[in-house]
């Protein structure tokens, strides 16, 4: 109380000083924890299917087949991040999907515009996506029950297109982006053409998240959507975006599907790929509230996906068993999310 | 002097190496109203949480209840001790009614159904001893700010709490409402209850305080009794130093000879804002004065496109401008601070860097779209200096930031689109005294530029302090307009006349 002025006033900015040092320190490995996330869990599990396996794991033909597994999920989940980064989720991309492939289909089996399969499935995505973003930004309405509803009233389109019959085109044009490989280095390492594009996704959506005004402004309308408003970002064009974003890439995920197979087939095409992706969102440590999560954490997300499916088949456990064991690790996936939550928390 | 009903000896709390709390006494009598003040992280919340039972003390200290040693562990720890905490932020369920907030976790239950009827009879008496104008049966969504804290004194009441901790209680209530409780309070301590009050403002511990304990990084400064209660002394003790011009206030007093700048002609939203027609002058700040709910948030809003209008046009500097959205105002150069800077104004999980930007990364980017992140880096950093915040480095997230800082991270935001129209909504609301003098010199540095300010605050000696115009709103409408005379200065009394509508009564 009778300090001297000057000792007054050094004591209390020294102590703040050590206060924001470990602020600091402790924010970092905040965020090294939630970068980093679910990349241990995704080595430690590559390394036990590995042993589990008796080697079979770490093959280059293996892992080339888990990539390509994994690439459709990846692309999907990179538009999902941007929805769900905003507080919101779409339902609808297995839907999208399954309309846009029987689109494209339909279209490269016409004579003289064949080749333009490829854009065609892509903005038939886009536009479905368009028009749930308008309805919850426009109209107002719960993401939830948008996606919902597009989620049914999408897959009966699907059907309707190819009249509820599989489309078949066994000369349908890119069908390399299918299942052919990049070549690396000749003989020896290669990448499948699916890969390729799902990491092309991820980087370009990572640019759009982190490096662009957009990026900022959909990380901002997720943490706090009045503010935003009041910030005056134009919430519904972010919202219409995000939503844009993710029926484009689900058209893209569609297009894969038809190269891949030749085919599709609007009933069973896509079905149930929605919980995949939310699963790889989660998973990768992007909060369900919205504002807070990366791109990077998703790509580990869809890469443990990937790899749980295809571990537990070298390995030999029934199908029945890879769906109990899958929706566990959902669940445990979500635990750690909240605690991870509860890490960051304010007081 | 009888025996105290609560005795705190040298408790300590620490986080992770980090002090909270070192060695704090504290001692509070029955019948008596200690006010608890220091500046936002001095250490009282922890205090709080640890005689609520949120916090365990680090061993070493002892807390005495009516000369008993007690450990109070839990929240139910808390109330069994006789320990009531009012939040700053209520916590209250607003879909339940008054009693079944009440008896919320004690729910009566006859054969394993909530005996409704017998709970609202036994809170009747209790709403009717603190004077309530509301049932119990009433739904708390339905009841004003003012009601559901009375809810919360009746919960502690209820609860039979011999001591009572109150965090700020009039943050939310206008100035008729805290009146009342102010009068409540009174009747409680006539009655026999210990009231620790926790408050920022000088006025309610000046009205209210039997004795004052002040904190200052986590450490006891010292207490004063009635008599020696005054603000210079607890301002000094609160910030360890002489806060000698409190109010900075040295921008031109004929401040009135600019041009205008903003000028709102009629504006009304046909609901809670009619007919308001107002004028800045460039370099002038004016107080928006007037209780809470008489609208002047609303008059804001409706200013800055945040809320359809039905009425009225804004002309800036002389020209008639049309403003659909805030986004518009901003363009404009009119920048409004929010009064609810968590809700309404900063992205908690983004960095302070991001938060300051925000307003013009669309100015500063590159090839359509592509972040200037040098400029934003730049920007950040001056508004470090240039504002005093205080914190590790621009990288950190807002949310962990103290009020006053998050506040001047938020004005940063504003200031970095280089407004001609400032409209700040309750400056200070939430900040402690150190930085509310800082902003206070924000405030007077902006307007030495040449800046149009408008508060809006409900606190009286700020308006009086920082304002050379005030222009008081009562119920939608402007009620008249004060000016600060060659020899008159400003005063609380014409303000509350205006806002109240006592003159014409007088009249």
């Amino acid at each position: 109380m009778h300090d001297s002025p000057s000792q007054a006033k050094t004591a209390p900015a020294a102590a703040a000083a050590v206060a924001a040092a470990q602020e600091t320190k402790r924010q970092r490995v905040q965020l090294l924890i939630r970068a980093a996330g679910m990349l241990p869990v995704l080595l430690i599990l590559c390394i036990g299917f590995h042993f589990l396996s008796e080697g079979r794991f770490f093959t280059g033909q293996n892992l080339g087949i888990v990539l390509q597994q994994a690439a459709v999920n990846t692309v999907l989940a990179a538009g999902m991040t941007f929805v769900i980064l905003t507080g919101g989720i779409d339902l609808s991309v297995g839907s999208i999907l399954a309309a846009s492939a029987m689109a494209g289909l339909t279209v490269s089996k016409l004579p003289e515009l064949g080749m333009l399969w490829l854009p065609v499935a892509v903005l038939t995505g886009l536009g479905f996506g368009i028009i749930n973003g308008a309805l919850i930004a426009l109209l107002r309405l719960p993401p939830f029950i948008v996606t919902l509803g597009s989620l049914t009233a999408v897959r009966g389109l699907a059907r309707l297109l190819g009249a509820d019959t599989t489309v078949f085109n066994p000369s349908i044009p890119f069908a390399f982006i299918g299942n052919a490989s990049l070549t690396l280095i000749p003989g020896v390492a290669s990448i499948p053409w699916l890969s390729v594009i799902a990491l092309l996704v991820i980087l370009i959506s990572w640019l759009v998240l982190r490096r662009t005004v957009l990026g900022v402004h959909i990380y901002a309308v997720g943490g706090n959507e009045s503010a935003a408003r009041l910030a005056g970002i134009k919430v519904w064009a972010v919202l219409i975006f995000v939503y844009g974003v993710s029926g484009l890439l689900a058209g893209l995920g569609g297009a894969m599907q038809a190269a891949r197979l030749y085919a599709a087939n609007g009933l069973q095409l896509g079905q149930s790929y929605e919980l995949d992706a939310i699963t790889a969102v989660i998973l990768g440590g992007t909060s369900f509230v919205g504002g807070i999560g990366s791109i990077w954490g998703t790509l580990v997300g869809a890469l443990i996906i990937a790899v749980l499916s295809n571990g537990l088949i070298l390995v030999g456990v029934s199908d029945i068993w890879q769906y109990v064991i899958k929706g566990l690790v959902i669940i445990g996936a979500v635990a750690l999310d909240r605690y991870r939550l509860q890490g960051s928390a304010r007081t | 002097m009888t025996d105290p009903i609560l005795e705190m000896r040298g408790v300590s709390k620490s986080f992770f190496g980090i002090v909270a709390l070192r060695g704090v006494d504290l001692t509070v009598y029955a019948g008596e109203i200690h006010a608890l003040m220091g500046e936002n992280g001095a250490g009282k919340s922890t205090l709080m949480k640890i005689l609520s039972g949120a916090y365990r003390p680090d061993p070493g200290g002892e807390i005495r209840i009516e000369g008993k040693p007690v450990h109070i562990h839990g929240p139910q720890g808390g109330r069994a001790a006789g320990i009531s905490i009012i939040y700053q932020e209520l916590s209250l369920a607003p879909n339940l009614t008054v009693a079944e907030n009440i008896y919320l976790g004690r729910e009566v239950s006859q054969s394993g159904l909530l005996a409704r009827g017998e709970m609202r009879e036994r809170v009747g008496p209790i709403l009717e001893r603190l004077g309530a104008d509301f049932a119990p049966s009433t739904l708390v969504a339905h009841l004003s700010m003012g009601q559901r804290q009375l809810v919360e004194i009746a919960r502690a009441l209820h609860a039979r709490s011999k001591i009572l901790i109150m965090d700020e209680p009039t943050t939310a209530l206008s100035a008729g409402e805290s009146e009342r409780l102010f009068a409540l309070i009174r009747q409680l301590r006539a009655e026999g209850l210990a009231i620790i009050y926790i408050s920022h403002r000088m006025d309610e511990v000046y009205a209210l305080g039997d004795r004052v304990t002040v904190l200052r990084d986590g450490r006891l400064v010292g207490s004063l009794d009635k008599g020696e209660i005054r603000a210079d002394t607890i301002v000094r003790m609160m910030v360890g130093r002489d806060v000698s011009s409190f109010y900075k206030k040295d921008h031109d007093p004929d401040a009135g000879r600019g041009h205008p700048v903003l000028t709102a002609v009629n504006m009304g939203d046909g609901q809670r804002v009619r007919g308001c027609s107002l004028t800045v002058l460039a370099g002038e700040v004016v107080g928006l004065a007037g209780l809470v709910g008489a609208g002047r948030t609303e008059l804001a809003h409706l200013i800055i496109g945040a809320a359809p209008k039905t009425s009225g046009h804004l002309e800036l500097e002389g020209q008639p401008i049309e403003i659909r959205t805030p986004g518009e105002a901003l363009d404009a150069g009119i920048a409004y601070l929010t009064e609810d800077r968590k809700a309404l104004g900063l992205f908690l999980d983004m960095s302070c860097l991001d938060n300051i930007n925000l307003g013009v990364i669309g100015r500063d980017a590159r090839f359509g779209g592509i972040l200037d992140r040098d400029k934003a880096r730049d920007r950040a950093n001056r508004a470090f200096s240039s504002l005093g915040i205080r914190a590790a480095n621009t990288g950190i997230t807002a949310g962990s930031l103290s009020g006053g800082n998050q506040q001047k991270v938020l004005l940063s935001r504003l200031l970095a689109t280089t407004p001609k129209v400032l409209i700040l909504d309750e400056p200070t609301r939430g900040v402690d005294v150190g930085a509310k003098s800082e902003i206070y010199s924000i405030i007077d540095n902006l307007a030495k530029a040449g800046t149009a300010i408008l508060v809006i605050s409900s606190d009286l000696p700020e308006i009086i302090g920082i304002c050379d115009r005030v222009v008081v709103m009562r119920v939608g409408r402007i009620a008249g307009e004060i000016r600060r005379g060659a020899d008159a200065p400003l005063n609380q009394e014409d303000i509350m006349a205006l806002a109240t509508g006592t003159e014409q009564i007088d009249a």
